[in-house]
């Protein structure tokens, strides 16, 4: 018998417990599910089918096409395609002064770049003088781990006080496909939250199509009305099934535009006896939910609205499923918080 | 006639030159002759630049305030690019073909609106109500009120990158319109500013021409107590643009570097600016020997002694 053959250390790494599997996240992870229906790029080939049609539509980017679907239409007009460098101030004050010459530009950056960093060009030289500028921002809300430098949370806060600004917070592939040409055909500055890469196709399972400035009733149900906007309308959807298996009938409108607001058709879902959910990728200040309570308080309806949305924090860095479960955005937690709130 | 011309050893691209641009019914219409700096030229521009100092402290007196200071050391700049470069139809100021002049200062507005008279786009009359309620003149130029201001300054640091994209846009859509666009040296502090400059060079936008009145004074003080921008020749070399330095009073000097500008100008090429010494005040000594200050404050009795003695220095000067 031998004691010789096996060395120690490998005996002990051997009886060691396996490493656990480390949750990790990408900067740009996707959030579509395991095996969902998805599109590829659908910004950037929605950009390119406009511009076959619209010869004014040109793109621009600062050091972020590739992240933010423009490469693709970079490759197909490399002459209607320009590279501003990282340098966010500069792309939209140049966005601005190409729409000053007639042209209809899209500019991409990262929606915590447009929002936070270059406000003051946006406001002054592209909403002030209501040009045709569309502001494209990747990232919105909570759809990275990369923690508060490139989540944006506040981003719709930012930008519904500024005037003139249209606000388009897109469910998935299809409405990004229908949004694109209605924000080059709009004559007034506007701001895409940015779903980008293998993007989710969920809205052609309904009798939809995307209409600048109007909600859509996806679903009717008698005990819950979901009001939600982007990527959470399809959480919204989620969870409406999962609720039926509880015996709760969930009505889910959909509200792509945040402003202008479709105040009329949102009040005549909310001014009913059903619970009122309003869900949203993005702080629980100055996105959806206030947008949804100032049209309810104006027009003098005494109705409680539930917020499902970021809290009003920093966020952690992290996986984007560990922090969609942590941060309320996960379908689990949404119906547990529906349940709860019917007791 | 002081120019000093700092060229770079670097060639311009110069392909499809702006030289040969249909005429318009702007500033070029009387046939001057671009590239030759004559006597009538100097004239015709001085008298430009004596009217719009006028015009400038006739709003300043109206309104009792005003940044009269900045347009009096500006209206050689103004007198010189809008008598003499610019094209446009004084009475379509849409004219698509037209070149473009954004004020990033919105502050300079007070002198700009001289200049858009002197050019015939805004009725002498009008600029009476500078400053007034509904007028189409406002304190701070916006380009949603006034006719000919194609950008709403204000914001330091803007006009630049707005100009980065007109120019792309002129030259997209086959335009041989040049931008110019008027900074000033308090600007140079934003970084925008140097965003915009770099991707001007990037692009080769030989159709863009930066115009900076570096009148070493911001809100605060003293430019070189403020925030140091100098050596700002330098800067703008380094950063790839064809850069003169001239004394930004002297109208001859200052056409002579507008010629070399317009030489320049091509579709594809080099950037230009006109880095402009000027002097707050400039034309009435007792605004130019007072404590300079961002915002000069002037007396109800005073203006009429600033407009007797720019009257005597500009007949003084053109007798002489």
């Amino acid at each position: 018998m031998s004691t010789t053959t096996e060395a120690p250390d490998t005996a002990a790494a051997a009886a060691a417990p396996a490493k656990p599997k480390l949750k990790t996240s990408a900067m740009i992870a996707s959030f579509a599910d395991p095996g969902q229906k998805t599109s590829s790029a659908p910004f950037g080939h929605a950009l390119v089918k406009a511009a076959q049609e619209n010869d004014k539509i040109v793109g621009l980017t600062a050091d972020l096409g590739k992240y933010t679907d423009m490469h693709i239409f970079a490759k197909a007009f490399p002459e209607r395609f320009f590279q501003m460098g990282m340098a966010e101030q500069l792309l939209f004050g140049a966005a601005a002064g190409l729409a000053e010459t007639g042209l209809v530009p899209f500019a991409s950056t990262y929606s915590v770049f447009a929002a936070r960093r270059a406000y003051d060009f946006l406001c002054l030289d592209a909403a002030e003088p209501n040009l045709n500028v569309n502001i494209v921002g990747g990232l919105p809300g909570l759809t990275t781990g990369y923690g508060p430098s490139h989540q944006a949370t506040e981003d719709m806060a930012i930008f519904r006080g500024m005037p003139n600004l249209t606000i388009v917070d897109p469910c998935d592939s299809i409405d990004i496909e229908q949004a694109v040409p209605q924000l080059a055909a709009s004559d007034g500055p506007t701001y895409l939250r940015l779903l980008r890469g293998n993007v989710p196709t969920v809205l052609d399972e309904y009798d939809y199509t995307f209409e600048l400035g109007k909600a859509k009733v996806l679903r009717g149900g008698n005990d819950v009305v979901f009001i939600s906007s982007g990527l959470m309308t399809m959480r919204a959807l989620q969870a409406a099934k999962a609720l039926a298996a509880h015996n709760v009938d969930v009505a889910v409108v959909h509200t792509p535009t945040i402003k202008p607001f479709d105040a009329e058709t949102i009040l005549a879902e909310i001014n009913t006896d059903r619970l009122a959910v309003t869900l949203e990728n993005h702080s629980v200040v100055g996105g959806l939910f206030e947008t949804v309570a100032s049209a309810v308080v104006t027009a003098g309806v005494g109705k409680r609205v539930v917020p499902v949305a970021l809290p009003d924090q920093f966020l952690d860095a992290g996986a984007l499923p560990t922090l969609h479960d942590r941060y309320g955005l996960a379908v689990d937690r949404i119906v547990a918080k529906v349940l709860a709130e019917l007791g | 006639m002081t120019v000093t011309n700092h060229t770079n050893t670097e060639q311009v691209m110069a392909t499809n030159t702006v030289q040969d641009r249909p005429t318009a019914a702007g500033a070029l219409e009387d046939g001057a002759a671009r590239g030759t700096v004559t006597q009538e030229r100097i004239a015709k521009i001085s008298a430009a630049a004596f009217r719009i100092r006028h015009h400038a402290l006739n709003m300043g007196e109206v309104q009792g305030q005003g940044y009269v200071g900045q347009a009096l050391g500006a209206a050689d700049m103004l007198a010189t690019v809008y008598g003499d470069q610019l094209r446009f139809r004084a009475e379509d100021p849409h004219w698509e073909a037209r070149d473009r002049f954004l004020l990033s200062t919105g502050h300079y507005a007070i002198g700009h609106y001289a200049a858009l008279a002197e050019a015939g786009i805004v009725p002498v009359e009008e600029l009476e109500t500078y400053g007034s309620d509904d007028s189409r003149l406002p304190m701070s130029g916006m380009s949603t009120y006034t006719p000919g201001m194609e950008i709403s300054g204000g914001s330091l640091g803007h006009g630049l990158t707005i100009a980065v994209g007109m120019a792309l846009g002129l030259r997209y859509q086959g335009s041989n319109a040049r931008v110019f666009n008027f900074l000033s040296d308090g600007e140079l502090d934003e970084g925008s500013t140097w965003e915009a400059a770099m991707g001007a060079h990037h692009h080769q936008l030989g159709n863009l021409t930066a115009m900076v009145d570096i009148n070493a004074l911001q809100a605060d003080g003293k430019t070189d107590t403020v925030l140091r921008t100098e050596p700002v020749t330098e800067k703008w070399e380094s950063f790839g643009w064809y850069t003169q330095r001239v004394d930004g009073n002297e109208v001859g000097a200052l056409l002579a570097a507008f010629d070399n500008a317009a030489a320049q100008a091509a579709a594809v090429g080099r950037p230009s600016v006109i880095l402009c010494d000027t002097k707050v005040g400039r034309g009435v000594p007792l605004l130019e020997n007072r404590e300079k200050a961002h915002f000069m404050r002037i007396e109800e009795d005073e203006w009429q002694t600033c407009r007797e003695q720019l009257t005597a220095g500009y007949e003084g000067k053109a007798s002489a």
